[in-house]
């Protein structure tokens, strides 16, 4: 179990991570999900020792081990940019970590192997990293981390700079290839997609905070503030301002809306509501959903879905509807949001809906 | 703008090619519409890279003629072809603000401080970047950089086609899909000719009229999004194109029947000519039903990604993926059926019969 | 990126310090002793404060020999920067020439000062040398030991000779740098060469630039070998820097006492120029 208590980290006066309390189980997956800058690496590197957190602690399995250099600790790490030994062969590549910890050549040799074999890496054996596509260039870093046989494996942006189909093949293998070995797996990326596709538990980062850490789908689905929903979004979450007073929804463009049944005992008050794009329809499909004009600024079609960009207001929305839908720039067109989808924020930012559903 | 003329352009890197194995791009030969938008798609080392590169006049190809509106311009050099393009990484001249970076093209080529001025403040307001004139243009943020790259073709009045060359690789995904929509915008407004290579397929589809999906060094097919992904010409491109991509599977065809092990599939049309060579059959995963009836399936792994479900399911020995929207149930006895309308008949990997 | 604190660390710098303490900083402390001492031998002193220093501010000699240095370093920086500059931007970027260039470039500064000195003296000789034979045969009266114009000529060109080669392999650096988009977008901007070189060249290639000054100042503000050995700081005292008429008070005159304070002076301002050199880059740098 890795726990980090109220870490932070201040470089030049500037924060880089803020106050984090993170713990991680054994044979877990968990995603740090968050934009470029917002503490991710600087996160890993507390984690595995590369670093010394300004303030907080660092513990392992109940040991304290603030301080602890990365040499002394049980961790591989795999980056974005593919690292390996240019000048030794993809054999002696996945063998080094053995080598350094001394294992004997028969050991050595089955491990290389194995892992080769769950890396798809058996017919480059002999070749140098040089002489190999990108994709097989991280699968060998990615086949030395497993052989190190580490309590923890800290990969940041493993797959950025690879081909989108390689990343999706990889993608599906890599929980299957952690997933027996115990090993406590961390998994930065800046994109949602990729956090839904792994599955496991998600922190969102923002600003060097974690803004909220769960089973994945449920991070996705309750975020706890609209930070969170923001993070956790792609396409970009829709968000709009407005004011309730009694029995109405007062929206920013001047639109009135009855207030839905199960909203009906907020306090009256400013808020911001967000939904997701998937949540918006072209079509009535229950009675109670929210009916709004919206202006078409862009249609993107993917062959099998249409993005629809569209203005409300001030706002700025996204459509994501099934089928193709083509419209003109500048059309205005009818769409329906189910109210159970809205989730609200107070002035604050947290989420009114998810305090409601807990309490429920 | 102009019509690009892709006339049997070949290229090999290597001298004195041979066979097919030796050309990095074997023959393309194509015509690219007057304000078209063109996405060349495809996995790396397929030769879009390549492709990209001899028609902004970086490789001169071993074969074959590249013409701008008829004109041929395969021996002219880069600046003479009047192109623009945007790079993977953001190209700025670090030392000037945001203005004179847009003034840039113009000052060289020796227009007039006013126009300068009437078009540099024009193009300011259509990238979005109106109020940044003044500012040095090495403190904005990535997304930013890409704009003013871009900023520096529109200016030009004679730019023949805007080049894109994966550039939003540095973009995090949120601004990915704001500078998208924009540069979407654009095109509908503006009617430039463009063409952006990626492998990223979201970016390709949502992008272009037109993709244009190569492998292995030949362009193995050309069409709109819902082309490309209702009826893909190869297996390549069904796999390519979806997220997961389309399920591909070995089948004997019996009349108007497709048998898949033990279970038979009717196919849409009966018409289905009976093809030589390897026959398997397609389908994405959108097109495949979960239920109770159909062909009785174990279920491998189902993934939750929020807004729908990706089901593994293995039918005897196939894997077969599948869809499920975001409410629906996975029955205890899951059975599977194709939707016909899904249905795809591939010869030796390439599409056969049918529209 | 910052690096894990490591107490340990100190320890392995500890044998530098020392050295450095015993090679750097007790002779320097002796020089200090002596600059604020008199002595007349047999190891007697008396305090004369600040005595040699006022007498070496005041002295014209001192001041002669500041301007020679000042106008030395100037020459040699408005020389070997541009130049070196020009021959990075023709060096080759890639093919069999870029190895041979490089090595070609290495030549000059693995020859020991002193070396060099002798080649020079050599070569300009009119009787032996080829290039005061060759003077002499168009016609020029060249003779670096009587004629002051000659000497400078001499020593620049010496200098120029061996330094220059710095300031290539350090533009040449900066320039490898810049990725082929940066000069491809310019081709596609239409820029010209001189566009391409003062919009992407010059800047990228800012930071290396500033180490060549440096390091061409400093040393060329320093330079004593190659003169004592061609021209020995004459003729007459034409080229006698500060180095030179330094070794001339100590050695040849033995005034410990004004000689002292003539390097901490000389010192002083070697630093003081550096630092306002450093700092007007730099913030110019930062300006941009």
């Amino acid at each position: 179990m890795l726990e980090l208590r109220n870490v932070s980290k201040v470089v030049g006066g500037k924060p880089h991570l803020s106050d984090i309390s993170l713990t991680l189980e054994h044979a877990t997956l968990n995603v740090l999900l968050g934009p470029t800058l917002s503490g991710k690496t600087s996160l890993m590197r507390i984690m595995a020792g590369l670093d010394v957190p300004t303030s907080g602690s660092v513990w392992f399995d109940g040991r304290d081990r603030t301080g602890v250099p990365v040499q002394k600790r049980s961790v591989a790490m795999v980056y974005q940019q593919f690292i390996n030994y240019p000048a030794f062969t993809v054999y002696e590549n996945i063998a080094s970590p053995m080598r350094v910890a001394g294992a004997d050549n028969a050991t050595i040799d089955r491990e290389v192997r194995k892992a080769a074999e769950l890396l798809k890496l058996t017919p480059y054996l002999d070749r140098t990293p040089l002489n190999l596509s990108g994709g097989q260039q991280q699968r060998t870093a990615l086949a030395r981390a497993i052989v190190k046989n580490a309590k923890l494996v800290l990969l940041d942006e493993p797959l950025a700079n690879l081909d989108y189909k390689l990343r999706e093949e990889l993608r599906q293998e890599l929980p299957k290839i952690f997933a027996e070995s115990g090993t406590i797996f961390v998994y930065a990326t800046t994109e949602p997609h990729e956090a839904l596709l792994l599955g496991g538990n998600t922190a969102t980062l923002s600003e060097g905070r974690i803004t909220q850490f769960g089973s994945t789908i449920d991070v996705f689905r309750k975020p706890d503030d609209l930070i969170t929903a923001q993070t956790f979004a792609d396409p970009p979450l829709n968000t709009i301002a407005l004011a309730k007073f009694g029995k109405a929804f007062q929206l920013e463009g001047g639109v009135a809306l009855p207030v839905p049944a199960h909203l009906a005992e907020f306090a009256d008050g400013t808020y911001t509501i967000g939904f997701q794009p998937h949540h918006v329809n072209t079509a009535r499909s229950t009675p109670d959903e929210i009916g709004l004009k919206a202006t078409v600024t862009a249609t993107e079609i993917t062959g099998s879905e249409s993005y629809v960009h569209l203005s409300f207001a001030d706002a700025r929305w996204t459509m994501l509807a099934h089928g193709i839908h083509i419209y003109t720039p500048d059309e205005e067109i009818d769409i329906f949001i189910d109210p159970r989808n809205l989730m609200i924020f107070d002035a604050s930012g947290n989420s009114v809906t998810r305090r409601q559903k807990l309490a429920a | 703008m102009a019509r690009i003329d892709l006339n049997h352009i070949r290229h090999a890197y290597g001298p004195n090619p041979k066979s097919d194995k030796d050309y990095a791009l074997k023959e393309v030969h194509h015509s690219w519409e007057d304000g078209g938008a063109y996405a060349l798609l495809g996995p790396s080392g397929c030769g879009k890279t390549t492709l990209l590169n001899i028609i902004s006049g970086l490789i001169h190809p071993s074969h074959g003629q590249l013409l701008f509106d008829g004109q041929d311009v395969t021996n002219l050099s880069t600046q003479e072809r009047n192109i623009a393009q945007v790079f993977q990484f953001p190209v700025i001249y670090d030392t000037m603000t945001v203005y004179d970076n847009l003034a840039f093209p113009l000052r060289n080529r020796g227009v007039p401080e006013p126009e300068i001025d009437r078009k540099v403040r024009e193009t300011l307001d259509m990238i979005d970047l109106a109020s940044w004139a003044n500012k040095k243009a090495r403190g904005l943020t990535a997304d930013q950089k890409q704009k003013i790259s871009l900023g520096r073709g529109l200016v030009r009045s004679d730019v023949n086609a805007i080049l894109f060359d994966e550039p939003l690789t540095v973009i995090d995904p949120h601004m990915k899909w704001v500078l998208r929509s924009q540069l979407k915008q654009l095109h509908q407004r503006f009617g430039y000719t463009m063409v952006y290579v990626t492998h990223d397929q979201t970016e390709a589809l949502t992008f272009a009229q037109k993709v244009v999906v190569m492998y292995d060094g030949e362009i193995v097919q050309i069409g709109t999004p819902e082309e490309l992904f209702e009826r893909p010409r190869h297996t390549f491109v069904g796999y390519f194109i979806g997220s997961p991509g389309m399920n591909v599977m070995p089948v004997t065809l019996l009349g108007g029947m497709a048998q898949i092990g033990g279970h038979q599939v009717q196919l849409p049309s009966p018409a289905m000519p009976t093809a030589a060579g390897k026959i398997e059959l397609g389908i994405r995963p959108e097109y495949v039903r979960l239920g109770r009836q159909g062909m009785p399936v174990k279920i491998a792994k189902i993934e939750d990604i929020g807004r729908h479900k990706i089901v593994r399911t293995r039918l005897e020995n196939q894997e077969i993926a599948v869809i499920v929207g975001e409410g629906q149930d996975i029955p205890a006895e899951p059975h599977i059926a194709f939707d016909p309308k899904g249905i795809n008949i591939y010869a030796d990997s390439w599409r056969v019969g049918g529209q | 990126m910052e690096k894990t604190w490591n107490n340990k660390a100190w320890f392995m710098v500890l044998p530098v310090l020392l050295l450095v303490a015993f090679s750097a900083v007790i002779p320097l402390m002796t020089v200090v002793n002596y600059s604020v001492q008199d002595t007349f031998g047999n190891n007697q002193f008396f305090w004369a404060g600040a005595e040699w220093f006022d007498e070496v501010l005041h002295s014209e000699r001192f001041h002669a020999s500041l301007g020679r240095n000042l106008i030395f370093s100037a020459i040699i920086l408005l020389i070997e920067i541009p130049l070196g500059i020009v021959i990075a931007l023709n060096m080759p970027r890639k093919g069999w020439g870029v190895p041979v260039c490089l090595v070609l470039m290495a030549l000059p500064l693995l020859i020991p000062w002193n070396v060099v000195g002798t080649i020079w003296q050599v070569f300009g000789r009119v009787d032996i040398g080829l290039l005061g034979h060759t003077l002499a045969n168009l016609g020029i009266n060249y003779n670096y030991v009587q004629n002051p114009m000659h000497a400078w000529f001499t020593v620049i060109i010496m200098d120029v000779w061996h330094w220059t080669s710095l300031v290539v392999l350090l533009c040449y650096a900066g320039l490898v740098s810049i990725p082929d988009a940066f000069y491809q977008a310019a081709k596609i901007d239409g820029a010209s060469r001189w566009a391409v070189f003062r919009y992407i060249q010059l800047p990228k290639m800012n930071r290396v630039l500033l180490i060549a000054v440096l390091l061409r100042f400093m040393d060329s503000f320093m330079i004593y070998t190659e003169p004592f050995v061609v021209t020995g700081g004459g003729p007459g005292n034409s080229t006698t820097f500060l180095s030179i008429d330094l070794v001339k008070v100590a050695v040849g005159q033995f005034d410990l006492g004004p000689a002292a304070a003539m390097s901490i002076i000389y010192f002083l301002i070697i630093l003081l120029l550096s630092w306002v050199f450093y700092t007007v880059m730099t913030n110019y740098d930062a300006e941009r």
